[in-house]
């Protein structure tokens, strides 16, 4: 945990890790474990449970098909039978169908991709990779309403400590060099840009991309600052950077398209970072899927009662209740905090210090925002105070003085404003 | 399941820099020290006595109103500590323990917590008691009067109260180096200005106070005093004596940096001390007040809000995309 700086005269600068050279014995394998769980996100009005009891035994890349549309579907990462089929609720208001198998130790490929693997297209990226390795659903970018003109790929990860985009870049080069000329060719978008980290820029060379450097002070890989610093264009409160055409997506991901494209292979593997209680952080290569108890007994940490279990990094991740939570598309990182190292949020008001203040990156004056948030004024807060424009890095939780959980109040405040809008459009 | 293992949930983000209220408090307290010591020192045990008094009063009127209100103990903070502890240093070392016990009491209770308790207060808490005292028993702070009797070695009169009545005849008494090295009558903790600019720059560095304020609060009572001075040199007197003088260097360092009287954007953050500086030469030189610096203070407490409106654009605010 980095500390408050003894001299402290301006915001806290908070540095984005950099590492030059990443080895392929530093990433651990895990093995495949007795069983896994499949999190497929449901876009549909149902609550994410389905009948799966047509389906007993599922090969390693097999397309399952969830309704009748051609974009609900999963695709196993294993081959086993089918042992459980639920619904599951996740962060904000997420539904999924948790899917579990028992797997068999050997694979069996089902071949339906490798016929399709020749003709590289939206429709045969889509049919089959809607999910990648660091993209839960790569539908986004294909959205027919809303036009692409740019695709920037993130090298940098999201959180701090977190290096499995960097590692990525070092390891796969070859793997991202197709796969950025594949995603040209499907998404049909000439600009595209690679952002990486200006400690890390040697790694990048023979990528058809622009490279962008950013400054390595978090939160600048946040798509709103990199598209103000780095494209000179600025998102409208509220909008995110699909509405201006920019679509983002993690230079994992783009590796593991390439790949699959190339090796006719449907790509079944993350690339992980692992937080250590420490803060020290390691490498592991799992199967999508994989419980999080697996991946953590093979760095030998042990979780104890009363810690904290955290999928993605220590400012922007979110926590597992249960070490049987899966290794999803997602999941860049798994973080273990020690419950000593915990920091209790209080709740005393705001004492009006200004440290969020300072250290927005998007300029909100938190301190009166958290004033309406904390009394559910959330329309209040959008309209007077800004609710909207936050990028959602979390600075102002870690610097308040009075420990209110201020990150934790916007989420909740975007999700009710979320759910009015929706209130509304259905009324109307 | 009692041997179930459980993890803690909490939402992002998973780390904190390890700042708090207490923390703050405390710093404050320990920056505050130079000038109190050397205030006991000069004043001895008496003063000792009214900082003690000062201190725990304020801590206990805040524990009993805890209590009647029900309401978690909240003194630990150190907050009514800090109010306390300013209280005492405003005041003369022969205040009376009376005056202590009423002006902890409006202090903590009116100033502070029947707003809301900590950072809903919108005057600093300190300074609502001092200046319902100045106008309830005005001889209480007529340091000529309470200090008659100690006889230090030094022109026991009141610096800013005698250029008032005679002019800058009298500044030959006031060498400025005399003034900065606490030779001058006044609050305990308000005469050394040395140890308040020590503590004041201890306190800007390590970030509990916002420098933007304190700085801005001097300039404001330079450039204003050096107007007056230049206006008519016989009667207002230079820029560096009104910032030795009175309860300036505390005000800039200690009362008008409070958290939640004080605006926290830039520009704001600057015209409230500025303004707050032009205000305290106002009423020192044509005001009625020997030493504005309650009042003005007070008066930008008000306008704080408003201040406030002025701020940066967020982020893609007011951008339409077509």
């Amino acid at each position: 945990m980095i500390k408050r700086p003894f001299f402290c005269l301006r915001a806290p600068r908070l540095k984005y890790p950099a590492k030059n050279s990443y080895q392929k014995e530093d990433i651990t394998e895990i093995k495949l474990p007795d069983t896994i769980t499949l999190l497929v996100e449901r876009s549909g009005s149902d609550n994410g449970e389905i009948d799966l009891s047509n389906v007993k035994q599922v090969a390693t890349g097999q397309k399952i098909t969830l309704s009748g549309d051609n974009l609900d579907y999963f695709i196993s990462t294993a081959t086993g039978s089918i042992m459980e089929v639920c619904a599951f609720a996740g962060y904000m208001g997420k539904r999924y169908t948790s899917i579990t198998i028992k797997t068999e130790v050997k694979d069996q490929w089902d071949d339906a991709f490798k016929k399709i693997g020749d003709t590289i297209s939206a429709e045969s990226a889509l049919g089959f990779l809607r999910s990648l390795p660091g993209e839960t659903d790569l539908s986004r970018l294909f959205d027919a309403g809303k036009p692409l003109n740019s695709i920037v790929i993130n090298g940098v990860d999201n959180d701090l400590l977190v290096t499995t985009n960097q590692a990525v870049i070092t390891l796969a080069r070859e793997d991202l060099a197709l796969g950025v000329q594949y995603l040209k060719q499907i998404t049909q978008v000439n600009d595209v840009f690679l952002m990486i980290h200006s400690g890390a820029a040697s790694g990048a060379y023979g990528i058809k991309a622009e490279i962008k450097t950013i400054d390595p002070i978090y939160p600048n890989a946040a798509p709103h600052l990199f598209m103000k610093k780095c494209l000179g264009r600025i998102i409208p409160a509220g909008m995110d950077s699909r509405d201006m055409g920019v679509g983002f997506i993690n230079a994992e991901a783009v590796a593991a398209l390439g790949r699959a494209f190339q090796k006719k292979e449907f790509p079944i593997h993350k690339i992980l970072t692992i937080i250590h209680k420490d803060g020290s952080t390691t490498h592991a290569r799992a199967r999508i899927g994989t419980p999080i108890k697996h991946v953590l007994a093979a760095f030998n940490i042990e979780v104890r009662h009363g810690d904290q279990i955290i999928l993605g990094g220590p400012m922007r991740g979110t926590f597992a209740y249960s070490e049987d939570m899966p290794v999803q598309w997602n999941t860049d990182a798994v973080m273990v905090q020690d419950g000593g190292q915990i920091t209790p949020c209080e709740d005393t008001p705001c004492i009006n210090c200004g440290e969020c203040v300072r250290v927005c990156p998007a300029k909100i004056p938190v301190n009166m925002l958290v004033r309406l948030l904390e009394n559910g004024r959330y329309e209040e807060g959008a309209e007077e105070y800004d609710l909207l424009s936050c990028i959602e890095c979390g600075l102002c939780s870690y610097v308040c003085t009075a420990r209110i959980p201020i990150f934790h109040y916007i989420m909740l405040g975007k999700y009710e404003l979320g759910r009015i809008k929706k209130a509304e459009e259905t009324n109307a | 399941m009692l041997n179930q293992k459980l993890l803690i949930g909490s939402h992002a983000p998973f780390w904190h820099d390890q700042s708090g209220i207490s923390t703050k408090n405390y710093h404050i307290m320990l920056a505050a020290i130079p000038a109190v010591l050397f205030g006991i020192y000069q004043y001895g045990i008496s003063a000792l006595g009214v900082m003690a008094l000062s201190i725990s009063c304020a801590m206990l009127w805040e524990l009993l109103m805890n209590y009647l209100m029900k309401r978690p103990i909240t003194i630990l903070d150190g907050n009514a500590a800090v109010i306390g502890l300013l209280f005492g240093m405003l005041i003369p070392a022969s205040s009376p323990w009376w005056m202590v016990l009423v002006g902890t009491f409006v202090a903590v209770v009116i100033g502070k917590i029947i707003f809301g308790g900590i950072g809903c207060n919108p005057f600093h808490p300190t300074l609502v008691a001092v200046a319902i005292l100045m106008l309830s028993w005005q001889s209480l702070f007529d340091f000529d009067e309470a200090l008659a009797n100690y006889e230090l070695g030094f022109t026991m009169i009141y610096p800013l109260g005698a250029v008032k009545a005679f002019g800058t005849s009298v500044l030959e008494y006031y060498p400025l180096t005399g003034l900065l090295m606490g030779q001058q009558s006044g609050g305990i903790g308000t005469t050394f200005g040395l140890g308040l600019i020590i503590g004041g720059i201890y306190l800007i560095l390590r970030g509990f106070i916002r420098w933007e304020i304190s700085i801005s609060f001097l300039a404001g009572i330079f450039a204003t005093a050096l107007l007056f001075n230049a206006a008519d040199p016989e009667r207002y007197a230079g820029p560096m004596f009104h910032i030795l003088t009175g309860y300036t260097l505390l005000a800039a360092f200690f009362l008008l940096t409070e958290d939640s009287s004080s605006p926290v954007n830039v520009i704001p953050m600057l015209l409230y001390g500025f303004m707050a500086g032009i205000l305290t030469i106002l009423i020192r030189n044509i005001g009625f007040f020997v030493d504005g610096v309650v009042f003005a203070v007070l008066m930008l407490n008000i306008a704080n809000p408003l201040l406030d409106k002025v701020r940066p654009k967020a982020l893609g605010k007011g951008i339409e995309y077509a």
